[in-house]
Order: structure tokens, then C-alpha cells, then sequence
């Protein structure tokens, strides 16, 4: 039962190529300590979906792109301008900001529900199992293979250069946002930047994982490979490899337990996760040590 | 307008039932929102409201039905799991706290969207129902459904109540908790229990993906109006409940509106509403009340250069002089020339500016205190001279009458600060 055809392989190379871009910018986000505004921006880009959907009438239209984008950065903003102006706590702005704008978008769906082909669990879980159908072809007919792929090829290949022109400046950035203001990189151009570039691949990834899935790919990996190493790019590298093995693994078992392929990757990047947590974690994980002697451990481990 | 009467009249008895549930819902959640939002923890009632989806997925397979007792259940062993599972990485891991939440929040959420698609496939017809955990529908909240949800929110606001001194320890210096011989471990575990509790009952009405606003929200918009924790819980409450019957109510009047987007956009607005317009802590005052102090600033340096031409024998400066010793800020210079005319500290003839007696004995005041504190600084903290006029420059404005004299009798009634010059008193004439 297990096949390996023309189908599966295109799946496969999609989810790959979403998890490989979602990782790179993931890498940086949780770096940054910013993994909650990854979730913060996919849940917030639904308006931007939506309302672009509408004015396009199509969800290939670049408007839906735009309109994405334009919400992601404006989310980013919203959180700055709470926390810095209205001195609302971080986690606090980060979550009215999202609910707030995922209603709204959801809000929207219903109220467009007659005019728009778009429904709610379309956005949410996305389903990439239609991918191989859903064919990208030219006014003069001619077929050029599935639209989803070259999205995600785009996406991987801005990304990638993305990355690659500003790997110095988000590195600095990521680690020292003193030092690097100091040397003159504009930290919050930057960031906004990076902002953008998880929007651009919250929207452009949406119909094949959904927008809330895209979360568990920007973060998850990121978070187990940083629990095996240290070093940036040896993380970077993990990040990517493990991208390709949760796609490849996520298809299969959703194969077999006949369920959406996004929903079982993020499944299985769940378990590795848990399972990287467990061999990873500090010391043995039941001590049969006597209370008092914990205690004291638990002091010194502060004092430390 | 019929619509409104008829919702707002409660002649429906299935209409009493949704509104009472939801001021309960509103009321538990924002409660111990408001706890978990003080001790900054908000973003955790968000993972935990994702969390619970695998949950009722599961609830729903076990009880191959849209049973309240199981769903309800469900929920709360997956919210439980959630809750544990990020507290234990977070205790033995290296990983910062948001990634912990944002991993546990999105892998549960994607195994409970296998199991959903696992149940869609299974074709059982009760699964109409299941969507409506995600984005909620108040309006379906049945009189059996009440009993559960309204119970556990009734069981929730009591216990915070009771328990209100331990919750207050808990989240504002747990460690002196633990010093006076508090269970702080315990408490914590049921203020986790009462958190997931909360979500639980939410999950109905508001949906999944919405129920982080019922916790965060009211108690961030209502710390802008208070700063005491009774009247916070009590604000949080009523803005939670105000915008939970506004959202049942629209959800009552277009049906195909799920009730959660609704409440959580009423609830956002009260908010924004709460950010900009508060008084004392909004944006608004606080803009204002900055503005206040900055002209206040610059009057009372304009009257101190006013000062240092009477030390140096002119009766008047020009308006030119002064506008030279404040480059680059004519406007705000000349609004401050008329407000202080309009106080009576200075008057104006044609060019010159001739400070009042009521505008000397001002002007006084600041320079003295200026170089009050400047001696002080230098005397107690031995500071050096050349370093207190910067420090000495922003305090001037805000020492108040009691200081002076403190510092009037601590410095024994000095005559000259640490850059000999002198300190003026009302007697001294100029």
C-alpha cells in the first residue's frame, strides 16, 4: 500500500519544500524569541486572505498575496505600537491583536460566504491532497504542472535568498540587537522585513497546510533541531532535514490512517518534538531522591 | 428593532438560557484571566485553548455522539496534558518559554485536526455539531449544556473567590508565598485546573481558536481603568459580560454568524477603547499629561534665563535674547511668553520681557531649587561639580515645597551652590 507514484512525490516535494521555508524563517523567529508573533501573524493574515479572495475573485490572485502581507505587517505593528505606546505587556498584545483580527476574518468569510468560494476549514487545515488537480494552466492551454508547487518553489527560492542576503544582519540581530543598532543595522527594518517574509509564507502556504498549521512548521522544528545542537548552522541544517523527513513521514501515515496529510505532519513533528524533549531533557526524568536533597538541588540550580 | 426587544425582553426561555450561560462563561473566564494576564502568563490560556481540540475530537469518538459529559472531558484531559507538558520542557529544556507554547499550541492543534478529518471520513451525521467547537455558537447552547458549563463557571468564579488571598500570592510574589508556608505548588495546580476549566467551558460558545480573547482581553482593558485587584476582577467581568451578550445577541439576528468572532471583536473594542481613552494610564492622558509637563518645563526655563539676565543686571531681556537662548524652538518659545503674560509672571513691552515681582519670586524658586539639589549632590553624593547640572535640570521642576525645606535645612541654609554662585531667596533683591 505504501506507493511511491507521481503524486505522492509531488506532495512530498511541496510539503518539503513549505517545511524547508517555514524552518529557515522559524530558525530566526525563535532565535528572536518571537515564536508566538509566527502565530500571532498566521492567525492574522486571514482578513488579508479573505479580502483579497474577494477583490480577486480567485485565491491565485496576487490581491490575496498583498492583501496577506499587508495584514501580517500591520499585525506586527499593532503588537509594537500596544506594547511600546499603550504599554499593554507583551504576551497580553500579542494576543488581542491575533483574536482580534482571526475574528474579524472569520467574520468576513460569513459575511461573504454567498460571494466567495472560500470556506472557514479551507483557510484553517488547508488540504494539500488536492494538489496534484489543481493544475496551473496557460490561457493557451498548455498544462504546466500544479499550481501549489511553483508557489511553494517561489516561495522557497525568496526565502532562501532572503536569507542568504541578510544572514549577517539577522544573525546580529537575532542574538545582540544592541550591539548590532550600535554597528548601525536598522534592527527594526530588519525585523519588519522578517515579519513580511513569514507573512508572504503564511499566505502562500495556506492552501496547502492552512494558515494555523503553518505555526507548528515555523516553530516545531526549529524547537527540536535547537535541542540538539547549539551552532547556528548545524541548526539550520537540522531544521531543513527534519522539513523533509515530516513530509515525507507526515504523507505516508496520513495515507494510512486515511486523514489530512498537514494535519499528520504536524502530528509527527509533534512526536519528534516530544521525543527529542525526553532524550534531551536536563538530567533523569523521575529522581527517587529524598525531598529535602531536591530541595536543595532546586537552590542551587537558581543560584546558578 | 423587534429583533432587539424580543432578544432583550427574554420572552424566548431558550434566549434566558444563553444569555445566563454566557455571563457565567464571561464572568469565570475573565476572572481567571485576569489572574493569569497578572502574572503574565496570558499567552498560556491560548495554547490551552487549542490544546483541547484533539480532546473533544477524542470525547466525540468515545461517545460517538455530541455528548456535553464527554466532550467536556475530553477537553479537559488534553487541556490538562497541554498544560503539564509546557511547564515540564519548560522546567528541563533549554527552550525559551514562547517556543514551548507555540510548539505545544500548534502540535496539538494538528493532531486535533487529524482526528477531525478522521471523523469526517467516518461519516457519523452528529458531525455537523463538531464545528461548531471551533468557532462556537452560543445560540446552540442547550438547557443540558447549560447545566455543565454554567455549573463548572459557577464552581470557577466560587473558588477563585474563596481562595482569593492564595491566587493573589500566586501571582504577584509566589516566593514570599512559599517563605510564610503557603503550598504554592498546589496552589498553582488549581489555578492550572481552574484555567483549563475555563477554556473548557468556553470552547461551546466561543470556539477553540477565539477563547485566548475571553482570557486575555478583559483583564489587559481593565488594568487600564484600576489598580486594585477587586475593582480589576469586577471591570474585566463586566466588559467579558457586556460583549458576550452583544455577540449572542448578533449571532441571534444574522444566524449564519457563528457567536465567537462577534464577542471577541465587542470585546477588542472595549478595549482599544480602554488603551486610548483611559483616564490616567490611556494613551490620550498620557499624551497629554507629557505635553502638559513638557510646556511646564520650558516656562519654567524660560523664566530661569529671565533669572540669570536679572543675576547679570538687566531689568528686561528682548524677546530676540530669548529667542537665541532657545535655538530651533521659536513657537514653542512664544506659546510660552503668552502663557506666562496670561499667568501674570511676566509682562511684555513692545520687544522687552520684564518679569512681574510675582515672576521674579517664580523664577527664584526654580534657580534655588536648581542649585539646592546641585549642592546637595555635590555635598551628600559626592558627585563632582561639573557632573550635577544635568540631573539638577530635570528635578528642578518636580521638587516639591516639603523638599525644598528638607534640603533648605539638611544643606543648613546655604548661600552658594558647588559653582559659587548664588542661592536666591525671596528676601534677596537683584
Amino acid at each position: 500500500m505504501m506507493t511511491f507514484d507521481q503524486n505522492a512525490f509531488l506532495i512530498i516535494f511541496t510539503a518539503s519544500l513549505i517545511a524547508i521555508s517555514c524552518g529557515l524563517l522559524g530558525v530566526f523567529m525563535m532565535l528572536r524569541k518571537m515564536s508566538m508573533t509566527g502565530d500571532a501573524i498566521s492567525h492574522a493574515v486571514l482578513p488579508g486572505i479573505v479580502i483579497g479572495f474577494f477583490i480577486s475573485g480567485s485565491q491565485r490572485g496576487l490581491e490575496v498575496i498583498i492583501g496577506a502581507g499587508i495584514l501580517g505587517i500591520f499585525a506586527t505593528l499593532v503588537i509594537d505600537w500596544l506594547r511600546q505606546k499603550a504599554r499593554v505587556q507583551l504576551d497580553a498584545s500579542i494576543g488581542i491583536t491575533f483574536t482580534l483580527l482571526f475574528a474579524i476574518g472569520i467574520i468576513l468569510i460569513n459575511l461573504l460566504a454567498y460571494k466567495v468560494d472560500l470556506d472557514q476549514e479551507c483557510v484553517l487545515y488547508g488540504e494539500i491532497a488536492y494538489l496534484p488537480i489543481d493544475l496551473w494552466i496557460s490561457d493557451s492551454g498548455f498544462n504546466f504542472g500544479p499550481r501549489i508547487t511553483y508557489l511553494a518553489i517561489l516561495n522557497l527560492a525568496l526565502v532562501g535568498t532572503f536569507i542568504s542576503l541578510l544572514f549577517k544582519e539577522l544573525t546580529l540581530t537575532s542574538f545582540d540587537e544592541n550591539f548590532s543598532s550600535v554597528m548601525g543595522i536598522p534592527s527594526k527594518g530588519i525585523n519588519l522585513a522578517l515579519m513580511s517574509m513569514v507573512s508572504y509564507t503564511t499566505v502562500s502556504s495556506f492552501e496547502a497546510v492552512g494558515a494555523i498549521l503553518v505555526v507548528a512548521l515555523l516553530v516545531v522544528p526549529p524547537s527540536t533541531a535547537f535541542l540538539w545542537t547549539k551552532k547556528l548552522m548545524p541548526l539550520i541544517r537540522l531544521t531543513c532535514g527534519l522539513g523533509i523527513f515530516i513530509a515525507i513521514s507526515g504523507y505516508y501515515l496520513a495515507y494510512l490512517v486515511d486523514s489530512s496529510i498537514a494535519g499528520m505532519m504536524v502530528a509527527v513533528s509533534g512526536i519528534l518534538f516530544l521525543a527529542s524533549v525526553l532524550i534531551q531533557g536536563k538530567k533523569p526524568k523521575f529522581t527517587w531522591e529524598l525531598p529535602w536533597n531536591k530541595r536543595r538541588l532546586a537552590l542551587e540550580d537558581k543560584q546558578l | 428593532m423587534e429583533d432587539f426587544l424580543y432578544f432583550f425582553t427574554f420572552q424566548d426561555s431558550s434566549i434566558v438560557f444563553v444569555v445566563i450561560g454566557i455571563t457565567l462563561l464571561g464572568l469565570g473566564s475573565a476572572y481567571v484571566g485576569t489572574y493569569s494576564f497578572l502574572d503574565k502568563k496570558a499567552l498560556l490560556g491560548d495554547a490551552i485553548s487549542h490544546a483541547v481540540l484533539p480532546g473533544i475530537c477524542l470525547g466525540f469518538i468515545l461517545a460517538g455522539e455530541k455528548n456535553p459529559i464527554y466532550i467536556v472531558s475530553g477537553a479537559f484531559a488534553s487541556g490538562a496534558l497541554a498544560t503539564f507538558l509546557t511547564s515540564w520542557i519548560r522546567s528541563n529544556t533549554k527552550l525559551s518559554e514562547d517556543a514551548i507554547i507555540a510548539s505545544i499550541l500548534s502540535i496539538f492543534f494538528g493532531f486535533g485536526v487529524v482526528l477531525l478529518t478522521v471523523i469526517q471520513k467516518s461519516g457519523n451525521p452528529e458531525m455537523a455539531g463538531l464545528n461548531q467547537f471551533i468557532f462556537g455558537n452560543a445560540i446552540a447552547i442547550l438547557e443540558e449544556d447549560l447545566i455543565i458549563y454554567g455549573g463548572l463557571a459557577v464552581l470557577i468564579i466560587i473558588s477563585l473567590t474563596l481562595f482569593q488571598k492564595e491566587f493573589s500570592l500566586l501571582v504577584f510574589n509566589p516566593d514570599f508565598g512559599k517563605a510564610i508556608g503557603y503550598p504554592m505548588g498546589l496552589i498553582r495546580l488549581l489555578f492550572n485546573v481552574l484555567m483549563i476549566l475555563a477554556v473548557v467551558i468556553g470552547i461551546q460558545a466561543i470556539g477553540v481558536v477565539l477563547m485566548a480573547a475571553l482570557l486575555i482581553t478583559p483583564g489587559a482593558a481593565a488594568r487600564f481603568w484600576t489598580d486594585r485587584l477587586g475593582k480589576l476582577l469586577i471591570i474585566a467581568g463586566l466588559f467579558s459580560v457586556i460583549s458576550g451578550i452583544m455577540g449572542t445577541y448578533i449571532s441571534f439576528i444574522l444566524p449564519q454568524m457563528p457567536t465567537g468572532p462577534w464577542v471577541v471583536v465587542c470585546l477588542s473594542f472595549l478595549a482599544l477603547f480602554s488603551f486610548l481613552f483611559a483616564p490616567k494610564k490611556g494613551v490620550l492622558s498620557r499624551t497629554i499629561s507629557r505635553r502638559r509637563y513638557l510646556h511646564k518645563t520650558h516656562r519654567d526655563h524660560l523664566l530661569k534665563a529671565v533669572h540669570h539676565g536679572l543675576e547679570q543686571g538687566k531689568k528686561y531681556l528682548t524677546i530676540e535674547e530669548i529667542y537665541e537662548s532657545f535655538p530651533y524652538q521659536k513657537s514653542k518659545t512664544r506659546q510660552s511668553i503668552d502663557s506666562l503674560i496670561k499667568t501674570g509672571l511676566i509682562t511684555r513691552n513692545q520687544n522687552f520681557i520684564i518679569p512681574t515681582e510675582q515672576g521674579k519670586s517664580e523664577a527664584k524658586r526654580i534657580v534655588r531649587l536648581h542649585r539646592l539639589w546641585e549642592l546637595y549632590l555635590n555635598e551628600y553624593m559626592n558627585i563632582a561639580p561639573d557632573h550635577v547640572h544635568d540631573t539638577a535640570e530635570k528635578l528642578e521642576h518636580i521638587l516639591t515645597p516639603e523638599m525644598e525645606a528638607l534640603l533648605e535645612k539638611r544643606l543648613n541654609f546655604p548661600k552658594l551652590d558647588p559653582h559659587q554662585e548664588n542661592i536666591p531667596r525671596d528676601y534677596d533683591d537683584l
